[in-house]
């Protein structure tokens, strides 16, 4: 197969192997959930439930407050205790519902629908909102958001993101392994839902019977490819997925509608496949449980709301005295001050490091080396813009490319002079949203 | 479990180069060329690098320490100038002046702009430049033979006239006492040529034979593995190209520039090196490419960090702008090398082309 890529980039030790021959283990039922309002791009979800409530597993007990916003389920059955703040999977503290549980799991109704694949669009769009369907690779847009583009942006391919750059996480690589079908379910599902002709999934390299398998049951699709991608990171961006998989360049500031593509996680694609077919809401996901400070690393599948602290338990504890805990990837993740946050929708990964690893170095004088520059996917300046902000000159910041970061952070990963590249533009970028606010 | 972790700004792992790690790998890429200096010159060599690294090293510890700042010595970066300056110097040079030039250019090249990372220009390359103002004869006379051959690579007089000593002094002196990028520098000189040609008398164009002969393969073979006379660091072609791969492969230098200087340096002798020469050789270009500093300059002073361009549009025309005035002080100027002027006055060039071609990002269609 040939293998496919993008320009620029790093190649940051994959190191799967912690998790990567798990299989998928069901977590037991947690005691207590906490979902957040906010587990999404796009204006927080409104509760409509209050505190001492009765709910069924799957019960809606926060809806969208928008279009672009997001319904929120009851992951377990049990009584809701509070709605309060709450430690956010992103290290802060935000809005959330708690349920505390009854132990008997009920569902709500659910439905088993054989043709499922003949429903009209717009009751499966239906079911896909309801179903309360963000991104599951982390970023969280709502997924009939994506999945409704203009009229005048005809869609002709569907991207499915199996690639998991992030070094340690196996979560969507253990979905692709277990539930190839039913990903390739939601993938047409989602073709039919955009009218699209072309369906592909991307997978990196180091995963290669992931990749086999996906190849084997699409065999007979004349419309359907498995792309081989080189193992890089970050090829799971978005514009870089598009660009490795189609040559085609998404313009700054656009959206993958723009070429005529959408992409959607593999886990997101079982999402909808189960929404669709089930009506089953979004109340849990797979989750990787990893890195040298975990004893035994797992991928649980676990209830949306449960504490990190119980994942970390249900995977023997901790093996060393860790030195960071990090919500997602340790590329793009968010370091946390604990264990007490509950995970979210797009919560794909929990990394555990020693001491040792979590060691920061002290940020030197930049160099001029240029290997930012070099590496940078975007092809921005990040030194550049880093000393910028630095300085306070927000229009040489976004003359450097301030606005069209992504914050990967392949160039803080490179610098040999440890300069906090990502943390920089961060704050750039809060400055320049600052400096529009205060323009108008 | 404990009750404090370090929370920071993603992202949370990083690869292994440090500065430090970079700057000594640079010195280690340097060593093969200084073990072929120590083999045609002697232990000479050696010495006056280490005297040139040493007080480089020193100078920039009191400076730090005068300024109140950290000492960083330890990050290799001023052993690297201190060498690369001694690298500069021929190798029959008296002692001090490694330590004159090392002094030089860490107090004025690199420590008064603030220290690694600030410097405009490269500080080894000025301090070239100071010893060269300052002490010219010592700097450009005086060269130490090489152990197996001779200053200017011939390997075989008889070629050029059996009799060459006695036939034309001057000739004599030529091919025996100057640095090949010498010899030919001075066969541009017509009255030279002509005072030569009329020694030789009728029928003998003896500086065309010259010309002919040094850049003949068995003349080039000895450029390449440093059978010749020149500065400590210029020695030998191979040793450099060794090192320069080394590097490539840790990823510490970038292929633009070295490729871009030395392919514009070799197009333009192509083109124009037999308008100026006293002849012409169809090896004439890979003479040029394989004398003098180019080699040194191009993967190991041209790609200094600090003064070259971030962009990578930038690092074509900054490397093309080096290989052009390389050619040009080569071709008509008054010194034989132009190396290191070359990239001094390319260096002061970076702010403004890195100006003009800041780079279009991804998706970006203006």
């Amino acid at each position: 197969m040939q293998l496919r890529t993008f320009p620029g980039g790093v190649h940051p030790h994959d190191e799967k192997h912690f998790s990567a021959s798990a299989p998928i283990t069901i977590a037991p039922l947690p005691a207590k959930v906490t979902i957040h309002l906010s587990q999404h791009i796009g204006a927080p979800s409104t509760p409509v439930v209050k505190v001492g409530d009765e709910v069924s597993k799957g019960q809606l007990i926060a809806e969208a407050s928008g279009f672009v916003s997001l319904n929120q389920h009851a992951s377990i059955s049990g009584k809701v205790t509070a709605i309060d703040r709450f430690p956010h999977p992103c290290g802060t503290s935000s809005l959330a519902i708690q349920i505390t549980g009854d132990g008997k799991d009920e569902w709500v109704d659910l439905v088993d629908e054989e043709s499922f694949m003949e429903l009209p669009v717009n009751e499966m769009k239906e079911r896909i909102a309801a179903a309360g369907i963000c991104g599951m690779g982390g970023a969280g847009f709502p997924t009939h958001v994506k999945l409704s583009p203009p009229a005048d942006k005809p869609i002709d391919t569907v991207i499915l993101n199996g690639v998991e750059c992030e070094p340690f996480l196996t979560s969507d690589y253990r979905l692709m392994m277990e539930h190839a079908e039913d990903i390739i379910k939601g993938l047409k599902l989602i073709m039919k839902i955009v009218n699209a002709k072309k369906g592909v999934i991307g997978i990196e390299a180091n995963k290669p019977d992931a990749i086999r398998l996906m190849e084997k049951l699409l065999k007979s699709e004349s419309n359907l490819e498995v792309v081989g991608l080189k193992l890089r990171y970050p090829q799971g961006a978005e514009k870089q997925l598009i660009y490795a998989a189609t040559k085609r360049k998404v313009p700054a500031g656009g959206l993958p509608m723009a070429v005529g593509v959408v992409v959607q996680n593999v886990g997101t694609a079982f999402a909808v496949y189960e929404a669709i077919r089930y009506k089953k809401p979004l109340i849990e996901r797979i989750i990787s449980i990893t890195g040298e400070g975990i004893k035994k690393a797992q991928n649980l599948k676990a209830r949306i709301g449960t504490s990190f602290a119980e994942l970390v338990e249900l995977c023997g504890g901790t093996s060393m005295t860790v030195g960071k805990i990090i919500s997602g990837g340790p590329m793009m993740g968010f370091a946390l001050p604990g264990l007490e946050a509950g995970m979210g929708k797009g919560s794909s990964g929990l990394v555990l490091l020693g001491e040792k690893a979590a060691r920061s170095m002290e940020e030197h004088n930049c160099l001029r080396c240029a290997r930012c520059v070099d590496v940078c996917p975007m092809n921005l300046l990040p030194s550049t813009i880093a000393a910028a902000v630095k300085y306070k000159n927000l229009d040489m910041a976004v003359k450097a490319g301030l606005n069209d970061c992504m914050k990967c952070g392949s160039c803080a990963y490179v610098c040999p002079a440890q300069i906090r590249l990502v943390q920089w533009i961060d704050t750039g970028k809060i400055r320049y949203a600052e400096a529009q606010k205060e323009g108008k | 479990m404990k009750d404090k972790y370090i929370v920071s700004s993603a992202p949370h792992v990083h690869d292994k180069t440090n500065v430090s790690m970079v700057m000594w790998n640079v010195v280690l890429a340097l060593t093969p060329a200084l073990a072929f200096a120590v083999y045609f010159w002697g232990i000479r060599s050696l010495t006056l690098t280490l005297l040139g690294a040493v007080s480089a090293v020193v100078t920039e510890a009191l400076i730090q320490k005068m300024r109140k700042v950290p000492v960083t010595v330890n990050d290799g970066s001023a052993f690297l100038t201190g060498m690369l300056l001694s690298y500069n110097i021929n190798p029959g040079a008296p002692w001090w002046m490694p330590i004159m030039g090392s002094v030089f250019a860490i107090a004025v090249g690199k420590q008064v702009f603030g220290g690694l990372g600030n410097n405009p220009v490269n500080p080894a390359l000025l301090g070239r430049a100071f010893l060269l103002a300052s002490w010219p004869s010592l700097m450009t006379s005086g060269w130490l033979k090489p152990k197996t051959g001779n200053l200017s690579g011939l390997n075989d007089l008889d070629a050029i006239a059996s009799n060459l000593q006695s036939l034309s002094p001057k000739a004599y002196d030529l091919v025996t006492g100057a640095t090949p990028l010498k010899v030919v520098q001075t066969l541009r000189d017509s009255s030279f040529v002509a005072s030569i040609n009329a020694d030789a008398g009728e029928g003998i164009d003896l500086a065309n034979r010259i010309f002919t002969n040094i850049t003949e393969m068995a003349s080039l073979k000895n450029l390449f593995w440093g059978n010749v006379g020149g500065c400590i660091g210029e020695v030998s072609a191979f040793a450099l190209l060794l090192g320069a791969a080394y590097l490539l492969y840790k990823n510490i230098i970038e292929w633009r520039i070295p490729l871009f200087y030395i392919g514009t340096v070799f197009v333009l002798t192509f083109l124009f090196g037999p308008i100026q020469g006293s002849g012409y050789s169809m090896m004439l270009p890979f003479f040029h490419i394989f004398s003098g500093g180019l080699m040194l300059g191009a993967f190991f002073m041209a790609t200094d960090y600090t003064t070259s361009p971030l962009t990578k549009n930038g690092r074509i025309i900054y490397a093309i702008g080096c290989g052009v005035l390389t050619v040009v002080i080569r071709l008509v100027g008054g010194y034989p090398e132009g190396v290191s002027y070359s990239i001094l006055f390319m260096n002061v060039m970076t702010p403004l082309i890195d100006k003009f071609s800041a780079p279009k990002a991804f998706g970006r269609m203006k």
